[in-house]
């Protein structure tokens, strides 16, 4: 796991304005971490996916902010940049279980989604390219799907909230949207119901504690001949045996 | 950083056979699956076998018990404090039930010890949700289309995945709660993949007998990392310490869990927290690189929770084995170690060698793709080499779109597809370079079915606990896990702390103990856990570093 393996060309590259060479294959955390940096925060996953490690970053002679997640963009050379550990934003306490699938449950809890001026800030800078000004818009419209739909990708990083001018919390919005379509607009699963029904009415119980009581030589004949489901089926496909069902 | 011109010949020879397979698997064909002998065969390449790998434990509750060094390092270790410098009559905070680690387990079981009344912290090392749960990709079982399948058959292929040697009690409960967990997310709010009538669309996954695997794109675990932890963020009595990792237990006088030794990672100061209840939900052990293997984990994987349960006297259960995910990215470098979800597989990606030749049915269990993986590189010669030096085989996604229609690798695996768009490689139209890496804590702390520890009012949920997977998990069964277990510890904890009415003194005599067998076993002292967090500062620049002495990974 060592970085001192790769024997790739050094950059320079500046973290908060500080020169550092660093190899240039490496992305911007393993390049901070090459040069001694040790993160306490600003590093979670490492995979692209939890939000930890938000970076904004300038190339020299550009005047363009760009961004990216430090575990998933490579360095570049004299980059100058820094990562957002933290950014404080409003987020709005609710039961959910009170929560009525209509726009005017948003609007309530987030007022301030109004002061959007369709600056497309949040979406210029989202590195998981999520239309967020399209979200939001369409929430001011009434479109809580849409808007679930369009933000599935967020990762709740708070670049967008970190620029934008109206101030407004987009990813807890967001977050909020999706919980409703989920729960409330998003037709429910009849056959999760019909399961959580039939388990708890007991149904299994005597063939499951019947694997319970099993020796291993039973269990692995068990086991190897069971019916398997083949692969490019569609909904409709039943098995032989409905014994166990 | 797209392939290399040579990478890009080798490619050539996939796509040759890639009509053929493609048409193999339209007609209902499959590669031959494995009898268990022909596996149990193929798991000497498996890294788990590799006696050399592992020592037995010189102290401990689970003493002479073999696991790799990597976890014998950290448990045969000393305290990050001297126990006798700790004052613990001073308490710094109270609560009914204190959870250890904020991910799926810990967020779920804070949420049920709410529900049934108590009052709860949880402490966390990094940000709540900073965790394995939120990388999970692929699923999360259960059985819900109860036509083709049942409880029934999720525990013959949990059972048969783990070798027969998961703890019938604990995989019963896995498998007869799993639908009213996938009911409690989607109350919540998940955003499940589904057909317009709500129908939830499920797919199999290795060793699965039947397409029970739900899933919300392929973020399945972040989804429902992000909607429990939001859920969480509502309730005024779940209160969420951050950058705080937990470093000892406190026991009371009379031995049971009453409280925690709190560090705070930035000014570096300790506290005590007094609970009813502790519940450990610390996750896995994949920053500990497992025999130099590279991994999928989160920064935070160290197995501060088998630390912190072993030192109080909790034993090991099943730890010998460790998860090792088939695919994991070898190339661009950048992405070395990235989970390529099991997904792939289950919509028909093969896994091939240099000369495009499918070596194994892609729905083998984990541990048995993996082993085929490194017998095809290391043995047969017929890995593929990246410019770096390291070796991999080819994962064929674009044997997707071809079975399933244009656009199914983009729709399905968004994450995926922007991710090596960026890296300048299209994967609906070529494969991506595999080999497998660490992934799982398959063992851990021994419970029983209500997350009881042999400690009394001290619990423990999800990766850092044993039994459940046997010596092998399943794709799909460690969400799973996190959110029944979790739950059922939260439930059990919060009943405990109702029932706890006096409060005995607290205690680090544990560690103390610990230590006079540390002393006696010859442990080094420079040897101190937990981990807390991996160290990757360039061993050049630690040289420069005069000023800190470490302790492990912080100074």
């Amino acid at each position: 796991m060592s970085t001192t393996e790769i024997k790739t060309k050094l950059i320079p590259i500046y973290v908060m304005g500080k020169r550092y060479k660093v190899p240039e294959t490496l992305t911007i955390m393993k390049a901070m971490e090459y040069a001694g940096y040790k993160f306490i925060r600003g590093c979670g996953c490492r995979g692209g996916i939890c939000g930890a490690c938000a970076t904004v970053y300038r190339k020299t002679g550009d005047y363009k902010l760009l961004s990216g997640l430090a575990c998933q963009t490579v360095v570049e050379p004299n980059m100058y940049l820094t990562q957002i550990p933290f950014y404080p934003a409003n987020r709005a306490v609710y039961d959910f279980n009170e929560i009525e699938p209509v726009p005017e449950e948003i609007f309530k809890l987030y007022p301030e989604i109004f002061r959007c001026v369709a600056c497309n800030a949040c979406t210029k800078v989202c590195p998981m390219e999520v239309d967020m000004m399209d979200v939001i818009a369409n929430l001011k419209r009434g479109n809580i799907a849409r808007a679930a739909e369009l933000s599935f990708s967020c990762i709740q990083c708070g670049l967008c909230t970190s620029r934008c001018m109206g101030e407004l919390p987009q990813y807890h919005i967001a977050q909020l949207s999706r919980r409703i379509y989920g729960s409330l607009i998003s037709p429910r699963a009849k056959h999760l119901q019909e399961a959580v029904k039939v388990i708890a009415s007991g149904k299994y119980e005597e063939c499951v504690r019947s694997l319970m009581a099993m020796d291993e030589n039973e269990l692995r004949k068990t086991y190897q001949s069971r019916e398997m489901e083949p692969e490019m089926t569609g909904e409709k496909w039943v098995p032989e045996n409905k014994k166990y069902l | 950083m797209s392939y290399t011109p040579e990478l890009k010949v080798l490619i050539q020879n996939v796509e040759m056979t890639r009509s053929a397979r493609v048409a193999l698997k339209k007609n209902g064909g499959e590669f031959p699956m494995m009898s268990l002998p022909e596996r149990e065969a193929m798991l000497r390449y498996h890294p788990d076998y590799k006696e050399e790998g592992r020592r037995a434990l010189a102290v401990g509750p689970s003493k002479g018990y073999r696991v790799a060094h990597e976890f014998a390092d950290i448990l045969e270790a000393w305290s990050r404090v001297d126990p006798s410098k700790v004052d613990i009559t001073n308490i710094d905070m109270a609560t009914d039930v204190l959870i250890i680690g904020a991910g799926g387990a810990g967020t779920s079981a804070a949420l049920l010890a709410t529900e049934n009344g108590a009052q709860v912290i949880i402490a966390t090392k990094l940000r709540h949700g900073d965790a394995n749960t939120m990388m999970a990709e692929g699923g999360i079982q259960a059985a819900t289309k109860i036509k083709k399948d049942s409880p029934y058959y999720h525990y013959l292929d949990a059972m048969g995945g783990g070798h027969f040697k998961g703890d019938p009690d604990l995989i019963y409960e896995l498998v007869t709660k799993a639908p009213d967990v996938i009911r409690w997310l989607e109350e919540m709010g998940m955003m499940f993949d589904k057909f317009p009538d709500g129908t939830m669309k499920s797919i199999h996954g290795g060793g699965t007998s039947r397409k029970r695997m739900l899933s919300a794109g392929d973020i399945t675990g972040a989804e429902i990392m992000r909607t429990i932890r939001d859920e969480a963020r509502n309730h005024e009595n779940i209160s969420v310490i951050e950058f705080s990792p937990v470093i000892e237990l406190l026991l009371d006088e009379s031995g049971n869990c009453a409280g925690a030794l709190l560090y705070n990672l930035e000014t570096e100061e300790y506290f005590i927290i007094r609970a009813k209840a502790v519940i450990l939900a610390t996750g896995g052990c994949g920053r500990l690189h497992v025999q130099g293997f590279m991994t999928t984990n989160h920064y935070g994987a160290t197995a501060d929770g088998l630390v912190l349960g072993y030192r109080a006297g909790v034993p090991l259960h099943l730890l010998h084995t460790v998860q090792y995910h088939p695919t994991g990215a070898v190339y661009p470098e950048q992405a070395e170690g990235l989970l390529i979800t099991e997904k792939f597989r289950g919509a028909g990606a093969n896994l091939v060698n240099i000369k495009g030749e499918q070596f194994v049915n892609e729905r083998e269990p984990r541990d048995i793709e993996s082993s085929c993986c490194i017998r095809e590189c290391l043995e047969r010669g017929l890995g593929v080499s990246t410019p770096t030096g390291r070796l991999g085989v080819w994962l064929d996604s674009p044997m997707i779109d071809m079975l399933s229609g244009e656009g199914t690798v983009q729709q399905n695996f968004p994450g995926k597809y922007i991710l090596f768009k960026r890296y300048g490689i299209d994967i609906s139209k070529e494969p991506m370079l595999i080999y497998p890496t660490l992934h799982y804590q398959n063992g851990g702390l021994r419970i029983d079915a209500r997350c009881r520890t042999n400690i009394p009012g001290l619990y423990a949920a999800g990766e850092v606990t044993g039994g459940v997977h046997g010596e092998n998990r399943l794709m799909g069964n460690s969400l799973l896990d996190i959110l029944v277990f979790g739950r059922i510890a939260g439930r059990e904890a919060a009943a405990y702390s109702h029932q706890v009415k006096t409060e005995n003194n607290l205690s680090l005599n544990h560690v103390k103990a610990f230590h006079r067998e540390l002393e006696k076993a010859g442990i080094p002292k420079e040897r101190v856990s937990p981990m807390l967090l991996p160290d990757y500062t360039d061993p050049e620049v630690r040289k420069r570093q005069l000023t800190s002495t470490y302790l492990g990974t912080l100074r």
